[in-house]
């Protein structure tokens, strides 16, 4: 045995050289040999209903009933939903409705499957067979005719002969998306410019930062060290419905008052974008848009709750955590005359996820 | 004289509904008595500022709390300074069990109360006595909100991290928003009064009282109301939900399939 070795796939390399196997002198090819065997088919094994003409004639009934119960089932669907209507401003009503019809259905076809499968296993004949797979490959002869018709094809249709007809067709496939494309601009908004939308805010110089959802003017007085206030700009509140949620997915901000030696700047004017630690950090995600609000006062941290993206308060919102490309844009603020914080500009920068035309 | 007695207890005493009213007087007067008992604790006003329970309160703080805290209250490296955080900030943290902390970990977590209510509030009034800071609110700042304002309320400043059921959610490196489930009204007030570990303060001038009051009646709404959805599954969304159909929905998937492929016995 001491020639014999295993290889690599759990099959046995045997040196020719054993006599048992080719009966020829000593020799350096070896032949594999399958040490698994083909047990064949187990033996065929009678259910309960093939010697019991009870048990089958039980389960032929279970299989009727299951039918019957299916009709009722459906029965039970239509009068749920003929006693149990859906009234306007009743969510009670609602939830019945929806309860009993999907109960109902569900029911009626679970055992229209149970029926079937169990009359399948249980009541019809139980007879093993075996089919014989064919080998994929054609007999020549049929792989000869299938290039005659290939052949007859092309030439009866003219496809290779007629080029004015064919690249005629190739032409009218590829220009068919096209369309596509143009008609995808029909999604952004038509009678301005999509590129300069995604690059400006509602924000604008003198502009108050108030309270959502109410509109109330903040002071810079109002905040206190740990302070955290959702805010929208001034005059959003009072824009009509569809139009206020559109400006307010841009233009919503974070507005939070650290010491102010807890905050670093890399640049002065920076800096100057901030008054007595408090900053303004537009609150859409700069990964794909969600809104950035989860924020620990201790570790000034901001927290994305959708890709847990993680940005630094203290450190003009890096990113230090996630998928996000780029720090939190910073809303330039400061205090007016009668002490409300005011935005000094828009956002110096595209807030929200990235898009092709952007610079950065 | 043997018939007389026994047909009156048939008639009276044995009657199966004398023994539900029974139990229903017995649950109403001890449902009745622990109320009264629980109001009055809530409302057993201690005088914050007389000396003996602010010197009561100085004892406590020194045995308890200054390891960390700092004799003065003034913080060490082990604990903040505690100097103008006020009363709402230690009826929060010791009357929620949070303080005293048992082991420096990311957050402190909530565990059975330390003190008896009356030592709480001794420790209340000698950290309000050491500077001005937020009070405990009243019994009547906590009741009668507006749900529905106090439902957007918390949509836009809570639920971020608390989440929209008030089931709490994961925040960085192991500190998390809890869940309000369990959290007592006056609790939650102290809590946006103050805001406890990362928590953001929400002081009276970006939320006011009334606002705050709309907040709590949201979530005793919350409390009281079962969801109309059905199971909620701890409100956690996706995870919890997702588990859910994993195990259960496609565990009966493979039954299902392990029943149509075997053979009939």
């Amino acid at each position: 045995m001491a020639n014999i070795a295993k290889g690599s796939d759990g099959s046995e390399l045997v040196a020719t050289s054993d006599k048992r196997l080719s009966g020829k002198e000593l020799g350096t090819a070896v032949v594999t040999t399958d040490s698994f065997e083909n047990p064949g088919l187990p033996p065929h094994r009678q259910r309960v209903t093939d010697t019991d003409p009870r048990r089958l004639a039980r389960a032929a009934r279970i299989v009727a009933w299951l039918f019957y119960l299916s009709i009722a089932g459906s029965l039970f669907t239509i009068f749920a939903y003929m006693f149990f209507p859906i009234e306007d401003g009743d969510t009670t009503s609602l939830r019945l409705s929806t309860l009993y019809i999907g109960l109902g259905s569900a029911f009626a076809l679970l055992a229209i499957g149970i029926a079937a499968v169990h009359w399948g296993k249980a009541v019809m004949a139980d007879k093993e067979g075996v089919d014989e797979r064919h080998p994929v490959r054609g007999t020549p002869a049929t792989r000869e005719r299938a290039i005659e018709i290939f052949k007859e094809a092309d030439e009866e249709s003219g496809f290779s002969r007629r080029t004015v007809i064919r690249n005629g067709m190739i032409g009218a496939f590829i220009a068919f998306p096209l369309p596509a494309i143009a008609l995808f601009r029909g999604l952004a908004p038509m009678e301005v410019d999509p590129n300069n939308e995604l690059k400006h805010t509602f924000w604008k110089e003198g502009l108050r930062l108030t309270r959502d959802p109410t509109g109330v003017a903040i002071k810079a007085s109002d905040l206190t060290i740990g302070s955290s206030v959702h805010v929208i700009p001034e005059g959003l509140a009072e824009l009509p419905e569809h139009e206020k949620l559109d400006a307010k997915a841009k233009a919503a901000v974070l507005l939070v008052r650290l010491k102010p030696e807890d905050l670093n700047w890399t640049s002065d004017k920076r800096k100057s974008w901030s008054y007595d630690g408090i900053v303004a950090y537009s609150k859409i995600c700069t990964h794909v848009g969600c809104p950035v609000a989860l924020y620990e006062q201790q570790t000034h941290h901001l927290l994305c709750p959708c890709h847990q993206s993680q940005f630094d308060i203290s450190n003009e919102c890096a990113v230090i955590f996630g998928p996000a490309a780029r720090p939190l844009p910073q809303l330039p603020i400061t205090v007016d005359a009668e002490g409300y914080l005011v935005a000094l500009s828009d956002f110096e920068e595209p807030v929200g996820p990235s898009f092709w035309e952007r610079e950065k | 004289m043997s018939q007389k007695p026994d047909s009156n207890r048939k008639s009276g005493r044995r009657s199966p509904l004398a023994i539900i009213l029974l139990v229903a007087i017995g649950l109403i007067t001890t449902g009745a008595a622990y109320a009264m008992a629980s109001s009055a604790t809530a409302s057993a006003e201690v005088d914050l500022s007389s000396p003996e329970v602010i010197d009561e309160g100085a004892k406590l703080f020194a045995a308890n709390c200054a390891t960390c805290h700092g004799l003065q209250a003034q913080g060490t490296e082990n604990g903040p300074s505690l100097i103008g955080v006020g009363a709402a900030s230690v009826d929060f943290q010791v009357g929620t069990g949070r303080m005293p902390m048992q082991a420096n970990s990311p957050q402190a977590p909530v565990k059975p109360v330390q003190f008896t209510d009356a030592q709480v509030q001794a420790l209340a009034a000698y950290v309000a006595s050491l500077g001005p800071g937020p009070s405990i609110p009243s019994a009547s700042m906590l009741t009668g909100g507006d749900v529905a304002h106090g439902g957007e309320l918390f949509r836009i400043n809570c639920a971020m991290c608390h989440n929209v059921a008030g089931a709490g959610g994961a925040l960085t490196e192991g500190k998390y928003a809890p869940t309000l489930d369990n959290s007592a009204a006056v609790h939650v007030y102290e809590a946006m009064l103050s805001g406890p570990q990362n928590m953001p303060v929400f002081n009276d001038l970006n939320l006011t009282p009334t606002e705050k009051k709309d907040i709590i009646a949201y979530l005793e709404y919350q409390k009281a109301n079962p969801s109309p959805g059905g199971l909620e599954l701890g409100s956690l969304g996706p995870v919890s939900e997702g588990l859910f159909l994993w195990i259960f929905g496609v565990g009966a998937i493979i039954g299902l399939t392990i029943w149509i492929t075997a053979k009939s016995n």
